[in-house]
């Protein structure tokens, strides 16, 4: 009997067990009831443009919480680390045109061009470009041709989503033009490498390859938009002025001169209908994707006051050089945050230096409660401040998230213009001035006049290589340019001085490994594949 | 669609109907009643002595004048085990006649020195102590933390070898950070398991809570049992790696008559100390000798203390009252209470209302335990603002708190700074006004916890020794809570004020059965458990909009989830298998194994994860040659092995989950005309799994002198490997620059001791010392796949000043959160040189010279206290230290003269007057400072006047200090600091909530 007993004992538990087992195991599936499945969203060409537009609010917003929170990386702060503030901060705090007063980590370091692989700044900057190159990866992959006839979509749509793939494509060209001009190369992925793949490493040189076939190919395709088509998209103009800015630094990245392919596609952009904004400053205002100064822009980072907001980007480039005496209301913001001035350098590029007015850009310098010299990098006074980036409209209005509009005057409206037809101008120019054929020396400085026009400056009777640069820096200062363009001058390293260069308050030469940065050793201690770069 | 607990429960009980019914049938011949007394050494009747039939299940407990009968006992020479709790365990030889009533003679127990028949509290069940093969602490009532005790923690605070407890802050409801044997994950939760009443409770963090376990009344606490090696948490598994707390509240007895017990303790809390900043006219001084010509004319005439101005002494009255009894064949207890308590923070106040139902009958003829526990509890949070308490350590102490000038006007009449380009704006980048963020905020929560549960223990009759278990329960938390302020707050200028509600809803379920045999063969005797665990967690968060203070939306309202929703839900679901065998050799060798197999909606497909463990203990003392011997009255050796798991990634619910996010309409894109909420490809990791710590412990468990001195040592060492860690991905190789990886290991090792000793104990006089002591180093193994020389490892362990700054490493070698800065040079005066440091590396620069040393976790945790009994009258106190924790002391490197805020100067520790810093040298070493420390955490002087009202009752009246010295080197405000990011930190004293002095006249009736 007991026997009888045991065995149905453990026949009724082994009945419980299986039956409570296999209801339960179930309950371990779970998954959240707000997050998208890849399978849906790429079966949605309404939701295919919302993953495309993500791409290029990489550049903007520095999460999926505007404006901050659901970070897209981590290990720093968000705003402070977001793709264009540090991808403008690399550019032009490291130059002669722009000093950074915050103690912040290792900020400094940039300031006074001492950075090593653990600093934390170079670290976000490279975060970010490669970060970017993930997400269009994987963009690429979900929208490859067999996942398109797999999913269904019909043809019109597929159509759309292949052109969106296309801007995909320019978009990563533009992110793995960051990392040969930063970074001498870097690890390397395509849509053809899975997700949790360690890349190899492609040395500059080979990447700089990679993205010129990569461009071409898109360009012979022929299904990015027409310029000028939609704002903000990355179109064919886009796809030509980076081809145009790759061949023109071609020399510093492989060591074979493409002058003449940097006048060939420079003059695909100059034909493609831009013309510059009548008025300098318009540019960088909060209507610039709406007044004439759109038609001059090629690629904009796009904000919105209420709907992109970030503590990185244009928030950033508007509050950072603000404080002092300057009238916050004159620039649609509520709080400066007094980090951001210059250096004598940049204004004695002007007849009558910062405080002239005979060149329109030279509007954009606030000298009152400020000295000309920095002789202290922490001091907010110690150097003239460069308002050039303001939250206000070309017609007297403020942007949308102003104090005046009912908002808090913490976030911006204005776009920033990575690449505009000024840029393009002077680098057909230079590209000229450098031997490429295609032009002459009259057009190339017909090119250059035309943008001093623009500004009031005198006209110039004859323009040289030596030009370029000074002009390049009074056109396009504080833009994101500078350490590229005195590379490509030979100035970084050696010959020419700034303060705080180096370290000691006069300036002094660098050494030469200082054109590229090094890779972060957070990224090296887990890629076994990636060498270091010389010097670090 | 069917609830999938029905469905459990419905076959569950079918399970045992089945039984029940099956069984019913098989009845037996031939037994007899036993009936007896049982009484203390006093003649008095014991009420709930466990008397039972030696190796069969038969048995019953004593009713309230200490007689029992127990029926249906086989027929024959059968030998009776009485025992009960703090009693030693006697046995009794009786003969049972068939249908007869055999009365035994009267047996005394007697009181249990060494607690060595104590019941103690273990996973899935309860054990003699003297049984115990792991290491197992219990602390019961009487030796709990006493005074103004209001969160459960802090009853044990100090009390338990091995364990850190450190609270947040002196907040009301603070949170605590509970370390036992010093945390074996890095990034993964380092919080153990707390089971209260057989219920493993949510730890997660609900808003408008600052600590989930404020929510229990520690007045209906009987007994926390902490379980520390892994032959005695394993049976948890998955969540077993950093220990298991059980807590087990009080309740009714068996028989016994309708008590009343009354409590209230009433206190009063001061501020012990301020951060020591410079006064008014130093301030100025330095600021004129200093500062720029903005900075000087920022100076006012005023000489305000901003931390006078925003502490106070806080009043706090705790009120319990709790019926118990038993009605008829049900033990009851009742309990409510009532705390009001005041923060030392203006305007910062707690009101919580508690209440406790347990009912624990034993029917069918002792066949069925019941156990019904139900506990609400309700909190009213007044949060005030807590960031002035930072504000006012570095507020600008020549200002006034009010000024009538119309520039003021704005904001309340509170000063202000105002934007220096004179546009009547605040100044964006300077400290609000202190006591205007405290005025101007009302910031409150209201929080509902219930934790119930059901338990059935039923003795499966006819089979002798194999009962079945049933123990369903739930854990319900709701957080609901309003921030407003009106228009005039400066903390919310750009918004016009706020007007916001929040909300969150826990929902947590648990189904667990288990059927257990024991049996004794010989002088063998062997418990068998086998059983299955079942729990969800749901998460629900709320989307609400962001509102100006007259309640219109700011900006623009919030756009629902992807599915359209208003709410967010994340559930974590757990499932194990488990089971447990004890055998015991004559009561001299001891085997414990348990195997569990645990199962997490965390990771996916490979649900799975399993831990075994086992452990061996010789008790020496059963040895005939001890047997005898009164100069070691115990002597134990036990050795114990294990694996324990760990899946809480905290707020990462689906770490494996390939999925996309949409982003809120504040993180749009715009191209051409049209804005788009885009959706982005989130970081997973498929591949993702448990982190698992191998523990191994070797104890012995001591008694000398008849029980005058006991207690234990035990060795451990604990490998946690596949770290559940956040950690750097290649770039490229993911979708974003970290994640969640199996990467890593690290190994604490550590001793523990513990001794308890009776150093007078006599009729009147009465003091008993206990110490406690650990010393534990946390050493990280391993943190990368590669194994590069090129890293330095993870930067951790964020300051205030300067934004992303660290002070901490994670490293292959050192310790958790080691500092890592640079080792400062001095000059000949013995003064720091300013931004000069030691070129370590000797590379002509110093830039990259950080070197690691030192760590905020302590090597040495002592914990000790005192109790002397003098007729009526009590007098007890406990004392912690902890030793060589370090503390980067960020008020002191914060304390720089800084020349470039324009219009403002904040105040300065007055540090600032020893270095003369003008630039932020946050890493330098010389803001490191030992916080070692000694804290007299307690002492209470009471007067029991016992039988004053009428026999049977009691009344005594004691009088309490909490926090009553700290003797330290360091010198901030407190050497106690931990920080809760995630993970939290130790040893940044950024700003601390102050935790204050507490004086309480307690009052206890018992009818």
């Amino acid at each position: 009997m007991q026997r009888n007993f045991t065995r149905t004992l453990g026949m009724l538990a082994l009945a419980a067990g299986l039956a409570a087992a296999s209801s339960c195991t179930k309950d371990l599936n779970q998954t959240p009831d707000y997050s998208a499945n890849a399978e849906v969203v790429y079966s949605d060409p309404a939701q295919i443009q919302q993953v495309l537009a993500r791409l290029y609010a990489t550049f903007a917003v520095s999460g999926q919480q505007g404006p901050a929170g659901q970070p897209d990386i981590t290990g720093i702060d968000e705003g402070f680390s977001n793709y264009l503030r540090q991808y403008w901060q690399i550019q032009e705090v490291t130059t002669d045109e722009a000093v950074i007063g915050w103690a912040d980590g290792s900020l400094p370091k940039l300031n006074t061009n001492q950075w090593d692989a653990n600093n934390e700044f170079v670290r976000a900057t490279y975060d970010r470009v490669f970060y970017e190159i993930s997400l269009c990866n994987e963009f690429i992959r979900q929208t490859s041709d067999a996942n398109l006839s797999k999913r269904g979509l019909a043809s019109a749509d597929a159509n759309a989503v292949r052109t969106y793939r296309d801007e995909a494509r320019v978009l990563r060209a533009l992110c793995y033009w960051h990392a040969i001009d930063l970074f001498g190369g870097g690890p390397f992925a395509t849509e053809a490498d899975a997700v949790g793949t360690v890349p190899q490493y492609k040395k500059g040189s080979d990447m700089f390859t990679y993205v010129e076939s990569e461009l071409k190919a898109v360009d012979a395709a022929g299904l990015l938009l027409a310029p000028r088509a939609v704002y903000g998209r990355a179109d064919k103009a886009v796809c030509w002025t980076l081809l145009t800015k790759l061949y023109l630094n071609a020399k510093v990245y492989t060591g074979t001169d493409h002058a003449t392919d940097a006048v060939t596609y420079a003059n695909k952009v100059l034909g493609a209908g831009y013309t510059l904004s009548p008025t300098y400053s318009w540019l960088f205002l909060a209507d610039n994707g709406q007044s004439a100064a759109k038609n001059e822009i090629i690629f904009p980072i796009n904000f919105d006051g209420i709907k992109t907001q970030t503590y990185g980007g244009m928030t950033y480039l508007v509050h950072a050089p603000a404080g002092g005496l300057v009238n916050l209301d004159s620039l649609g913001i509520s709080s400066g945050w007094g980090g951001l001035r210059t250096k004598p350098a940049l204004t004695s590029l002007f007849p009558g230096g910062a405080k002239g007015r005979s060149d329109a850009r030279q509007g954009s310098f606030f000298t009152r409660g400020q000295k000309s010299s920095v002789d202290t990098l922490t001091l907010f006074t110690n150097g003239y401040l460069v308002l050039k980036y303001k939250n206000v409209t070309s017609t007297g209005g403020s942007g949308s998230d102003a104090k005046v509009n009912g908002g808090s005057g913490n976030f911006t409206d204005t776009d920033f213009p990575m690449f505009r037809l000024a840029d393009v101008q002077l680098m057909y120019a230079e590209a000229l001035l450098r031997g490429g054929t295609g032009g002459t020396a009259g057009t190339a400085l017909d090119m250059v006049n035309a943008v001093r026009k623009r500004s009031g400056a005198a006209q110039l009777a004859s323009v040289q290589l030596s030009d370029i640069l000074d002009e390049r820096g009074r056109e396009l200062y504080w833009e994101g340019h500078r350490r590229t363009d005195l590379i490509r001058f030979g100035k970084y390293t050696t010959g020419y001085n700034w303060a705080f260069k180096g370290g000691t308050p006069t300036g002094k030469d660098i050494e030469a490994f200082r054109t590229i940065f090094p890779i972060p050793n957070t990224d090296r201690a887990v890629n076994s594949n990636l060498p270091q770069n010389p010097g670090y | 669609m069917k609830h999938p607990y029905l469905v459990k429960l419905r076959f569950l009980l079918l399970l045992v109907l089945g039984l029940t019914a099956s069984l019913g049938a098989w009845a037996q011949a031939g037994t007899g009643t036993i009936s007896g007394r049982v009484t203390d050494a006093k003649n008095e009747g014991l009420p709930g002595v466990t008397v039972l039939v030696d190796g069969t299940s038969i048995g019953g407990s004593t009713n309230a004048d200490g007689t029992y009968t127990i029926s249906g006992v086989p027929a024959g020479a059968r030998t009776l085990v009485i025992s009960f709790v703090g009693y030693s365990t006697t046995r009794q030889a009786v003969t049972v006649n068939a249908g007869q009533t055999t009365n035994v003679a009267a047996q005394s127990l007697a009181e249990n020195a060494t607690a060595l028949g104590e019941a103690v509290v273990v996973g899935y069940g309860t054990q003699r102590r003297q049984d115990l093969t792991g290491a197992v602490e219990q602390i019961s009532e009487k030796q709990f933390v006493k005074g103004q005790v209001t969160n459960p923690e802090q009853l044990v605070q100090g009390k338990v070898a091995g364990v850190q407890i450190t609270t947040g802050g002196g907040a009301p409801g603070s949170n605590s950070q509970i370390l036992i044997r010093g945390g074996s994950s890095l990034s993964a939760s380092n919080q153990p398991l707390i089971i209260i009443d057989g219920v493993p409770v949510d730890n997660t963090g609900l808003a408008g809570a600052s600590n989930p376990l404020s929510l229990i009344n520690p007045n209906d606490i009987e007994s926390i049992t902490v379980l520390k090696d892994a032959s005695s948490t394993a049976i948890y598994g998955v969540r077993a790696s950093n220990g298991v707390i059980l807590v087990t509240t009080k309740r009714g007895t068996q028989g016994d008559s309708f008590h009343v017990t009354a409590s209230t303790n009433q206190s009063i809390s001061t501020p012990v100390k301020y951060v020591d900043v410079l006064n008014a006219d130093e301030f100025r001084a330095l600021v004129n000798a200093k500062g720029s010509a903005s900075q000087k004319a920022s100076l006012g005439t005023s000489n305000t203390n901003w931390q006078k101005e925003i502490f106070r002494n806080a009043y706090t009255a705790d009120n319990n009252v709790s019926i118990s009894g038993a009605a008829g064949v049900v033990p009851y207890r009742i309990s409510t209470g009532y705390l009001y308590q005041e923060g030392i923070l203006k305007r910062n106040d707690l009101k919580r209302y508690t209440g406790a139902l347990t009912l624990n009958p034993v029917l069918l003829n002792g066949n069925l335990r019941v156990n019904l526990n139900l506990k609400g509890s309700w909190i009213d949070n007044n949060f005030s603002d807590q960031g002035a308490v930072g504000a006012a350590v570095g507020y600008d102490p020549t200002q006034a708190v009010t000024s009538s000038e119309a520039k003021y006007a704005p904001f309340g009449g509170y000063f202000q700074f105002l934007d220096p380009s004179g546009n009547g704006q605040l100044n964006g980048l300077a400290n609000l006004n202190p006591v205007a963020l405290i005025n101007q905020r009302r910031d409150r929560s209201t929080v509902k916890r219930s934790i119930g549960n059901l338990q059935l223990d039923y003795k499966i009759p006819f089979v002798p020794g194999l009962s079945a278990n049933l123990n369903v329960g739930y854990d319900v938390q709701r957080g609901r809570g309003t921030l407003s302020a009106p228009i005039t707050a400066a903390a919310f200028y750009n918004q016009r004020g706020v007007n916001n509600n929040y909300a969150q809803d826990l929902n947590n379920t648990l189904l667990e059965a288990y059927g257990r045999y024991e049996r004794t063969f010989g002088a063998m005797k062997l418990e068998f458990l086998a059983g299955y665990s079942f729990q969800k967690f749901q998460n629900r968060n709320y989307i609400v909009n962001n509102n100006s203070a007259d309640g219109t939306i700011f900006q623009q309202p919030v756009a629902p989830a992807y599915n359209g929703a208003f709410t967010t839900l994340n559930t974590n679901v757990l499932e194990g298998y488990y089971s447990r065998l004890n055998l015991n050799f004559s009561d001299r060798y001891l085997l414990t194994g348990t195997f569990r197999a645990d199962g997490t909606s965390r990771f996916n497909p490979k649900h799975f994860g399993y831990f075994p463990s086992g452990a061996f203990a010789w008790r020496i003392k059963g040895e005939d040659f001890l047997k005898d011997n009164n100069a070691i009255s115990d002597l134990k050796l036990r050795i114990g092995y294990g694996q324990t798991g760990q899946q809480d990634l905290g707020g990462d619910y689906y770490p494996y989950l390939a999925n996309l996010g949409l982003s809120t309409l504040t993180a749009q894109y715009q191209l051409g005309n049209s804005f788009y909420q885009t959706l982005r490809s989130n970081q997973y990791n498929p591949n993702i799994t448990w982190e698992t710590t191998t523990t191994y412990n070797a104890g012995i468990d001591y008694g000398f002198f008849g029980g005058r001195l006991y207690g234990s040592v035990d060795v451990y060492r604990r490998d946690t490997k596949n770290l559940l860690y956040f950690t750097n991905i290649p770039a490229l190789s993911g979708l974003s620059n970290a994640g969640n990886f199996n990467i890593g290991s690290l190994t604490n090792r550590g001793v523990e001791a513990i001794a308890n000793v009776d150093l007078v104990k006599g009729e009147r006089l009465n003091i008993s010392v206990n110490l406690n002591g650990t010393y534990n180093h946390n050493e990280i193994t391993k943190l990368t796949n590669s194994d590069s020389s090129n890293d330095i490892g993870q930067k951790v362990g964020g300051i205030s000043g300067g934004v992303g700054n660290t002070v901490q490493v994670n490293s292959v070698g050192y310790t958790a959160q080691t500092f890592y800065l640079q080792q400062q040079v001095y000059g000949q005066d013995g003064k720091p040189l300013e931004g000069v440091y030691v070129d370590r590396n000797g590379n002509g620069t110093t830039g990259d010279d950080f070197y690691r040393n030192h760590a905020g976790r302590p090597n040495y945790i002592l914990g000790g206290g005192a109790n002397m009994t003098y007729r009526g009258f009590n007098l007890a106190f406990t004392l912690r230290a902890n030793l060589g924790n370090y503390i980067y002391n960020n008020q002191r490197s914060q304390a720089f003269y800084d020349a470039s805020s324009n219009g403002f100067v904040g105040n300065k520790n007055r540090e600032v007057l020893n270095s003369g810093f003008t630039t932020a040298q946050y890493y330098s070493d010389y803001f490191l400072e030992n916080g070692s420390f000694l804290r007299m955490q307690n002492a209470t002087l009471g007067y029991n006047f016992g039988e004053l009202v009428k026999k049977g009752t009691n009344l005594s009246v004691s009088f309490a200090v909490q926090n009553v010295f700290v003797i330290t080197k360091y010198t901030g405000l407190d050497p106690e600091i931990v920080n809760f990011s995630t993970p939290p930190t130790q040893g940044i004293d950024q700003t601390i909530y102050p935790r204050p002095r507490t004086f309480t006249v307690g009052l206890n009736l018992g009818i």
